[in-house]
C-alpha cells in the first residue's frame, strides 16, 4: 500500500530535529560593513568570522562597502532573512541602527559603537586595545631620536582617541620631552591622503609615525623613518619600517557572542572588555631584534606583565588628541 | 612653524604637484569633452575604473606603462558608452553621466571582489618611482621639486601645451571647438558633428582613466575602494575655474594641490587650536571663492549639453 506523500513528509520532519540537535547546527551570521573587508578594523571581524565559519560554528554572509545612508536597509534585510546574529559598525548610523534592533528583538546584534549597549538585543564592542597601544608607545619613545612623533588618524572618534592617548602616554614614559604632531584626514579610506599627511610630518622632522591608517607606513618606508602599526600586523609588508604593532583580536568577542546565541543567553552587553590584553583581545606583535633593542623589549614585557596582573591600569581618555608643540 | 616656512619647504611643493597631477589629467579630459559640447559626469566612475584596471594589469605582471595604456583604454570604453548615449541618441548628458559613474564604480568593485575574493590586505605593486635625475635636482628652486615627481606627472604637465596647441592652432581643434559652440554652423561647413564629438569624448575619457591610474600606479601602490574620493567632481569645477582653457585649468589644479598640501601642514602646525575639519574644508572653500570670482567672466561653450540632431534646429 503506497503511503500518502503528506504522511511521508510529516514523518521526515518529525525525525529531523532528532537527527541534528539544535545546539550542533551552525547559527546564521551576517556582517554589514561600511568599508571593504580589506580595511584593518573590519578585516579583524571578517577574519574571526571566517575562522568560525571554517570550524562549522556559523554560516557567514556579508555585505561590504555599504553606505551609511543604506545601512539600515541592509540590516533589515538580514534581520528579515532570519539571521541569528548580525555584526557590523554603527558609528555613523547609531540612531537608525538602534531602531532596527528594537524592531527585531529575536535577532542578536553585535555592533561596533561608541555608545552603550541597548536592551534587550544590541551588544556593542570596539577595538579597545589601549593597553597594547600603550606598550607600543613605550617602544616608539625609546626609539625616537628627533623626539617628534607623528600620528595620522581617520576621524577623532572615541576609539581612535583612546588608542592615541594610550600611545602618547607610553611615549612620554620613555621620552618625557617628546612632542606630537596630529592629523585627521576626514576619511577612513584614502591612502594617498594619509600618505600626504605622513609626508608632511616627516618633512617637519618626525622620525616615528603612528600608522592608524593605510598609507602612513608607505610614506615612512619611502623616507626611511619608523612606523608603529595599529590593529593589524604589517611587519612582513614593511620589514624595515614597522618597529612594533598593537594587534587587535576579535576572536574572544565573536566566540563569546556565538556561544551566547547558541545557548540562548545573548544579552545587551558591552563586549569592549573582551578586546583587552587579559582576555586575549590584543597583543603586541613580536618585535625584531635588530630594530628594537633587547632591553626595550624586556621593559615592554615587564609592563605587559604588570597590566596582566592588574598592578598597572591604562587610563581611558576619549578626548580628541591635540598636537603638542 | 611660520606660514611662510611652509611655503618655502621643498616637500610642500612636491606634495602640491603630486596632488595636482590626477586633477590635471581629469580636468584636461573633461575640458576636451565639454569643448565639444558634451558634459561628462561619468568622470568619477571612469577614474575609479582606470585606477583599478591599471593597477590590476601591473599586479598581474604587465609593466607600468602597459597599465597606464590599459587604464586609458578602460576610460575609452566607458567614454564610448557615454558618447553613444548622449551624441547619436541625444539623451540627457546629466543623467547619462551620473549613470556611467554609478555603473563604472559598481562594476569596478564587483570585478575587484570577483578577482580577489579573499584579500585581507590589497596586493601591492612597485609604483612609478620619482625621476630623481641628478641634473634636474641641481637646478636651484624648482629642480628638487620636479625631481621628486614621477614620470606620470611630467606626462600630465606636458599634455597641457599639447592640448592648447591642438585646440587653438590646428584645424582639428577649430572643428572641435566649433561643434561645441555652434554645431549647425559646423554641419554647414561639412564637418561631421557626431564624429567630432565622439572623438573628443573618447579621448577625454581616456585621459580621465589615466588620471585614476595615477592614484594606484604612482601616488599609491594598491587599489582601494573609493580611493578616487571625489577627485573627479573637483575636475568638473576646475574646468569652470579655468574658463574651458587648458592653461588656466592647469593653474587651477595646481592651486588646489597647493591648498591641499598647505592645509595638511597647517593642521599639524596650528595643532588643536582650530577644529581639524576647518583645515580639511579649506581647499574646497578656497575653490568655491575662486569659482565665484572667475565665473563672473566665464563664457562656456554655447552648445554645451545641447544634443545635435541632423536636420533639426
Amino acid at each position: 500500500m503506497p503511503l500518502p506523500r503528506r504522511t511521508l513528509l510529516a514523518a521526515a520532519f518529525a525525525v529531523l530535529p532528532l537527527a541534528s540537535p539544535h545546539a550542533q547546527e551552525p547559527i546564521e551570521v551576517a556582517g554589514v560593513y561600511t568599508v571593504p573587508v580589506e580595511q584593518q578594523w573590519v578585516g579583524r571581524l571578517h577574519e574571526a568570522l571566517q575562522a568560525a565559519a571554517a570550524r562549522g560554528d556559523i554560516t557567514y554572509t556579508w555585505s561590504e562597502n555599504v553606505a551609511n545612508t543604506d545601512y539600515e536597509r541592509v540590516m533589515r534585510e538580514y534581520a528579515e532573512a532570519g539571521k541569528d546574529l548580525i555584526l557590523g559598525e554603527i558609528f555613523g548610523v547609531e540612531r537608525a541602527a538602534r531602531d532596527v534592533a528594537k524592531d527585531y528583538p529575536d535577532t542578536a546584534f553585535l555592533m561596533g559603537s561608541s555608545f552603550p549597549p541597548q536592551e534587550p538585543n544590541l551588544a556593542v564592542f570596539d577595538n579597545y586595545i589601549q593597553e597594547c597601544s600603550y606598550l607600543t608607545g613605550l617602544v616608539a619613545g625609546s626609539l625616537t631620536k628627533s623626539n617628534l612623533i607623528g600620528m595620522v588618524g581617520g576621524y577623532p572618534i572615541p576609539e581612535v582617541n583612546r588608542l592615541m592617548h594610550a600611545f602618547m602616554q607610553g611615549v612620554n614614559e620613555t621620552k618625557p620631552e617628546a612632542t606630537f604632531l596630529v592629523s585627521f584626514i576626514g576619511s577612513w579610506y584614502d591612502p594617498p591622503k594619509a600618505k600626504e599627511a605622513a609626508f608632511a610630518m616627516i618633512d617637519s622632522g618626525a622620525d616615528v609615525l603612528y600608522a592608524e591608517r593605510y598609507g602612513v607606513s608607505d610614506a615612512a618606508r619611502e623616507r626611511g623613518v619608523m612606523a608603529v602599526g595599529n590593529v593589524i600586523d604589517t611587519q612582513k609588508e614593511y620589514p624595515s619600517t614597522i618597529v612594533a604593532s598593537a594587534l587587535w583580536h576579535m576572536e574572544p568577542s565573536i566566540d563569546r557572542a556565538i556561544g551566547a546565541v547558541k545557548a540562548g543567553t545573548f544579552t545587551a552587553e558591552d563586549y569592549g572588555p573582551y578586546s583587552s590584553l587579559g582576555e586575549g583581545g590584543c597583543t603586541v606583535a613580536p618585535m625584531q631584534e635588530g630594530m628594537v633593542p633587547l632591553d626595550v623589549q624586556k621593559m615592554v614585557a615587564a609592563k605587559e606583565a604588570a597590566i596582566r596582573d592588574g598592578s598597572l591600569v591604562i587610563p581611558v581618555d576619549d578626548t580628541e588628541p591635540k598636537a603638542s608643540r | 612653524m611660520d606660514l611662510l616656512d611652509i611655503l618655502l619647504q621643498t616637500g610642500f611643493w612636491v606634495a602640491a604637484f603630486r596632488i595636482a597631477t590626477p586633477l590635471v589629467f581629469g580636468t584636461l579630459g573633461e575640458l576636451l569633452c565639454e569643448r565639444a559640447g558634451v558634459l561628462n559626469l561619468g568622470i568619477e566612475g571612469i577614474m575609479t575604473a582606470g585606477a583599478m584596471t591599471g593597477w590590476l594589469a601591473v599586479h598581474m605582471g604587465a609593466d607600468l606603462w602597459t597599465g597606464v595604456a590599459l587604464a586609458a583604454f578602460t576610460g575609452l570604453l566607458l567614454g564610448s558608452l557615454h558618447g553613444v548615449l548622449t551624441i547619436p541618441l541625444g539623451l540627457s548628458q546629466h543623467v547619462a553621466g551620473i549613470g556611467i559613474t554609478l555603473l563604472a564604480t559598481s562594476t569596478t568593485y564587483f570585478a575587484y571582489r570577483v578577482i580577489l575574493p579573499d584579500a585581507t590586505s590589497p596586493p601591492r605593486i612597485a609604483p612609478f618611482p620619482p625621476v630623481d635625475w641628478p641634473w634636474l635636482k641641481a637646478v636651484p628652486g624648482i629642480g628638487p621639486v620636479l625631481a621628486g615627481q614621477t614620470a606620470l606627472t611630467f606626462l600630465a604637465f606636458a599634455l597641457v601645451p599639447v592640448l592648447v596647441w591642438l585646440l587653438y592652432r590646428t584645424p582639428l581643434g577649430l572643428a572641435v571647438r566649433t561643434v561645441g559652440e555652434n554645431p549647425i554652423a559646423a554641419e554647414a561647413q561639412g564637418l561631421h558633428v557626431h564624429a567630432l564629438r565622439m572623438g573628443a569624448v573618447l579621448a577625454g575619457s581616456a585621459l580621465m582613466g589615466v588620471g585614476g591610474a595615477f592614484l594606484t600606479l604612482s601616488a599609491f601602490n594598491a587599489f582601494f575602494f573609493e580611493m578616487v574620493n571625489g577627485r573627479g567632481w573637483i575636475c568638473i569645477a576646475l574646468v569652470v575655474f579655468g574658463g574651458w582653457n587648458p592653461a588656466k585649468a592647469l593653474l587651477g589644479a595646481l592651486l588646489f594641490g597647493a591648498f591641499d598640501a598647505f592645509q595638511v601642514r597647517l593642521q599639524q602646525a596650528v595643532g588643536g587650536a582650530i577644529p581639524y575639519q576647518v583645515f580639511l574644508m579649506l581647499p574646497y572653500l578656497l575653490s568655491i571663492v575662486a569659482l565665484v570670482l572667475v565665473s563672473r567672466r566665464a563664457s562656456y561653450p554655447q552648445a554645451l549639453m545641447r544634443p545635435f540632431i541632423r536636420g533639426r534646429r
